[in-house]
């Protein structure tokens, strides 16, 4: 397959324009020593029907949610997302576009970031949201570049309830500029703020926590704030969209910024990407956000319009000064969210949360009285939950899997501390049904 | 046309999906959340039928240009034709519906799929292993730049602090090395658009960690000097880091890893045809020479014999610079458009965008004013005739009265050290028709441009809005809806 239209008479009348012979001509700035002499050895030049066969044969080597059912969470969530938002995403106006430098041409993308922006500061309860980030580990990450940038202190203070790959991300993006990171251990699964006192000092620039955190559990968010405001650092949170329908924004408990990922909104599982991270803060941050903003304005008409705005904190004018690198970001998954949350609005989005709130703790109740398998904490919890199993998590795992079940996450791949412990997640997807009979086969297995 | 915002469209208890009743016990909720953890209201987001938000966001989409609405010269953006096949394949329930921590032995197909892409890229630019894991290409030129910063530190070299970028370099070029805690110095260009080699020699020493480089170069020409540019910095104790963004101009003609580069990014929504999505999402991936492989993010997917795996198992890694393992979609895409071409395809690829950039640029040879009269690659930048400027029309001008032929307008104002830049770059899905289009237009637009100014400086006439008062925006800033 081809995507070149060229014919060869078209060819032709180039060429002869240009006064060449053949195309390799205009390539010759390429220096015979660095020209490559020989074919690529690179598979394809399928036609659509074989392609198409090939894709589909490749697809089918795989088995997902669609096939097991799925009690797997732990930053990716088996969430139902509804048909329209695909439907929209597939406008490909919108998926064949650019980032909107001419706003002219793109009111379409740039009010729908718009959008995107005031429901995400609404959901976070924060001033002001951008226009999103790749994913909710950098949104993370670059959250605490922010607030080293604020406050002018090089080191940050992170929660070890914060997921596993999030606080990998953070020290990845902290080893460049040097930034020092701590972590805080947890007590019956969530961060206390008498432990967070004892690493904060003057030179934190942040701590950082997430709501609920990696285990489900619901932080303290109030007395972290006020634990981190104590040493004049900010409290960044990492925070579930989907249980900010139910729980009070983490704005309302004194976060200065708020970061997350935005998958469970409307975008599938995909094997981990594309998702979407979100990052709003509060207004007297604005100027250090990373990413891109859009505003609203008039046009020469007086016409209420949407631009690309605050641009002078953007790489492409400030270059080596600015507030980040990003360029591209995950426009189009942002609109997924927006769809989403359009479609499910302010009583669905606590459908759903109640949905999980209730599933789960139906659940955590249900394998609570199997024997070998009981639970190390009684925190509240939103989605997710620790169960400690008297058999290895993996050994369960495989047998669950032939029942056709995903089981939790074997806990004790990222806290030698809870081996023998998994985590299980269960969306408002998961029906009475489908936990009975996880409860069903790990009672047969313990 | 203007378009309310789906806040206005609201109405109080209209629910665009409903969900099912909850088909469990239930408890009440304060006994299963403490009552202080608990919004007193909920979230105010807009109440809309599905009607209403399907109506609306299609009126918006008519208010976007895509590549699928017209022709697309974004300069540096590589504009091509996302082909439908990819955007099947990318939607199989057995690529969407999997979880990133599924066992091995259920995602063979993902797996298999992401092996060979580091594989294919790693032969089409002559590196040794790569990463999928960046989700773009700014991200990339962070995670290359860390990873050049971990080899050198593991070499005890903790001195090299500075990174080299060419003064025609893309703004995420310094941005990514400040980022990684590296000084960025400019090195200026020569009077044929390349790095200065004099310059260059003056700014390297024992405190240099990498050169960045784009060849061609943001001014669409090749770097000619590469080889002599590669000793140099690699005599000093520096790498030479490539960016990608311009590939689409070399595919099968020549390879970065050859010319001497250690580390490359990619942009996969760039050169290898997956859509851009509004601003997003990209990828970004990463190949490096041998000896800077172990410092790759982690997992990297791995064969053994026949089965394909993540190794965890890089104690020298830099970490990893996102959750999982990339924007797994988007890299199906782009598979499947490599699948779809070949390496032969691949090569016509590049002969055509390097073709389809000349001709336009033959075509306005004596209309514009091009500042590097060479051979140009996948695109050529330029500026407008010396009388307009008297008549005080501006690049941005003509870019706005090409809105109302139904163009997206080139590049402008980039790269920065070209006078009124406009950056032209076709790419090889367009037919000559529309090239001869485009230059018929830009040609009458320059007309006008002479004839009566004022047409110019108050275009656009025909689009859903027209020029937008930037300033006020900045000034003032209105990020979002607020109830009245």
């Amino acid at each position: 397959m081809k995507f070149i239209p060229h014919t060869e008479e078209e060819r032709r009348q180039m060429l002869a324009a240009l006064k060449i012979n053949h195309t390799d001509q205009l390539f010759q700035d390429i220096p015979e020593e660095v020209r490559l002499k020989r074919d690529l050895n690179v598979a394809g030049g399928l036609s659509e029907m074989e392609l198409s066969r090939h894709m589909a044969d490749l697809a089918k080597l795989n088995s997902g949610t669609d096939e097991y059912i799925c009690f797997l969470g732990a930053g990716a969530y088996d969430h139902y997302v509804p048909s329209a938002v695909k439907h929209i995403l597939s406008r490909s106006e919108f998926y064949t576009a650019y980032t909107p430098y001419q706003p002219e041409i793109s009111q379409g993308v740039l009010q729908s970031i718009f959008e995107y922006q005031s429901m995400i500061r609404i959901l976070t309860g924060m001033d002001a949201a951008n226009a999103s980030m790749y994913d909710g580990a950098s949104a993370l990450a670059e959250a605490a570049l922010m607030a080293c940038a604020t406050t002018k202190r090089d080191a940050v203070v992170v929660a070890r309830t914060v997921h596993p790959e999030y606080r990998e991300t953070l020290n990845t993006y902290m080893s460049g500029p040097g930034i020092k990171v701590t972590e805080v251990n947890y007590q019956d699964g969530v961060t206390t703020v008498q432990e967070a006192a004892k690493v904060l000092d003057k030179n934190t620039a942040a701590l950082l926590v997430q709501y609920p955190n990696f285990f489900g559990c619901i932080e303290d968010l109030t007395g972290l704030a006020e634990a981190a405001h104590a040493v004049g650092a900010l409290l960044v949170v990492c925070a579930d969209p989907v249980a900010l329908g139910l729980l009070k924004s983490p704005g309302q408990c004194g976060a200065d910024i708020v970061v997350g990922e935005g998958q469970a909104l409307g975008l599938p599982l995909s094997y981990g990407g594309p998702y979407v991270g979100f990052l709003a803060c509060k207004d007297k941050f604005l100027r250090r956000m990373p990413g891109r903003i859009v505003g609203q304005t008039v046009d020469v008409d007086g016409k209420r319009s949407y631009v690309l705005t605050l641009q002078a904190r953007e790489q492409h004018i400030r270059r080596d000064k600015a507030t980040s690198n990003i360029c591209s970001n995950q426009a189009l998954c942002a609109l997924a969210v927006t769809v989403y949350l359009s479609l499910v609005g302010k009583k669905g989005l606590r459908q759903v949360a109640e949905s999980c709130v209730q599933k789960t703790a139906y659940t955590r109740d249900l394998l609570a009285k199997i024997p070998g398998y009981e639970l190390p904490w009684t925190t509240p919890v939103f989605k997710e939950f620790v169960i400690k199993t008297s058999r290895a998590p993996a050994e369960i795992n495989r047998q669950l899997l032939r029942h056709n079940i995903l089981g939790g996450l074997d806990l004790g791949l990222y806290y030698p501390e809870l081996a023998g412990h998994m985590l299980i997640c269960v969306t408002e997807k998961r029906s009475q049904q489908e936990i009975e009979l996880l409860a069903q086969r790990l009672g047969a297995i313990a | 046309m203007t378009e309310k915002l789906i806040f206005e469209l609201s109405s109080p208890g209209r629910q665009g999906i409903t969900f099912p009743d909850i088909d469990v016990p239930t408890a009440p909720l304060q006994k299963l959340l403490p009552g202080n953890y608990l919004r007193e209201e909920a979230p105010d987001l807009p109440e809309v039928s599905e009607l209403d938000t399907v109506r609306h966001f299609v009126r918006l989409s008519r208010m976007n240009f895509g590549v699928d609405v017209g022709f697309y010269p974004l300069g540096s953006c590589t504009m091509k034709y996302n082909a439908k096949v990819a955007e099947d394949a990318a939607s199989l329930p057995g690529f969407t519906n999997l979880h990133p921590y599924q066992p091995a032995e259920l995602t063979q197909g993902a797996l298999q799929l992401m092996y060979e892409m580091q594989r294919d890229l790693a032969e089409i630019t002559g590196m040794d292993e790569f990463t999928l894991q960046p989700a773009a290409g700014a991200h990339g030129e962070m995670t290359g730049m860390l990873i050049i910063k971990a080899y050198l530190e593991s070499r005890g070299e903790t001195k090299r602090t500075k990174v080299i970028v060419p003064d025609s370099a893309h703004g995420t070029n310094p941005a990514s090395a400040t980022m990684c805690g590296f000084k960025v110095v400019e090195v200026k260009s020569d009077e044929r658009g390349g790095v200065d080699l004099e310059s260059l020699k003056q700014v390297l020493g024992p405190d240099v960690a990498a050169l960045m480089l784009t060849n061609p170069s943001t001014l669409g020409l090749f770097e000619d000097n590469i080889k002599e540019i590669a000793d140099l910095v690699h005599r000093a104790g520096g790498l030479l880091y490539y960016d990608g963004a311009n590939l689409n101009a070399i595919m099968g003609y020549a390879r970065p890893g050859d010319m001497g580069f250690d580390v490359v990014h990619l942009n996969l929504h760039k050169t290898f045809g997956t859509p851009h999505g509004g601003g997003g999402p990209g990828s970004g991936p990463v190949g490096v020479k041998a000896k800077l492989a172990p410092f790759l993010p982690k997992p990297v997917v791995v064969k053994q014999g026949d089965r394909y795996d993540l190794d965890y198992q890089r104690p020298q890694s830099i970490g990893r610079v996102k959750a999982f393992y990339g924007n797994f979609g988007v890299v199906v895409k782009a598979y499947t458009y490599i699948r779809a071409l070949g390496g032969g395809g691949l090569k016509q690829v590049s002969e055509h965008a390097v073709l389809n950039a000349n001709y336009i640029k033959h075509r306005l040879s004596d209309q514009l004013r091009i500042p590097f009269p060479r051979l140009c690659m996948h695109e050529f930048v330029a500026s407008p005739p010396k009388d307009l400027k008297e008549k005080g029309v501006k690049t941005l001008d003509i870019a706005k009265r090409l809105l109302d032929y139904g163009y997206h307008p080139p590049t402008v104002y980039f790269p920065l050290i070209v006078e009124e830049a406009l950056m032209i770059e076709p790419t090889e899905t367009e037919n000559k028709e529309t090239l001869d289009q485009f230059a018929d237009s830009l040609i009458k637009v320059l007309a006008e441009a002479r004839e009566n100014p004022d047409t110019l400086k108050n275009a656009p006439y025909t689009t859903p809005v027209r020029r937008l008062d930037e300033v006020t925006a900045a000034r003032k800033p209105v990020l979002g809806w607020f109830p009245e």
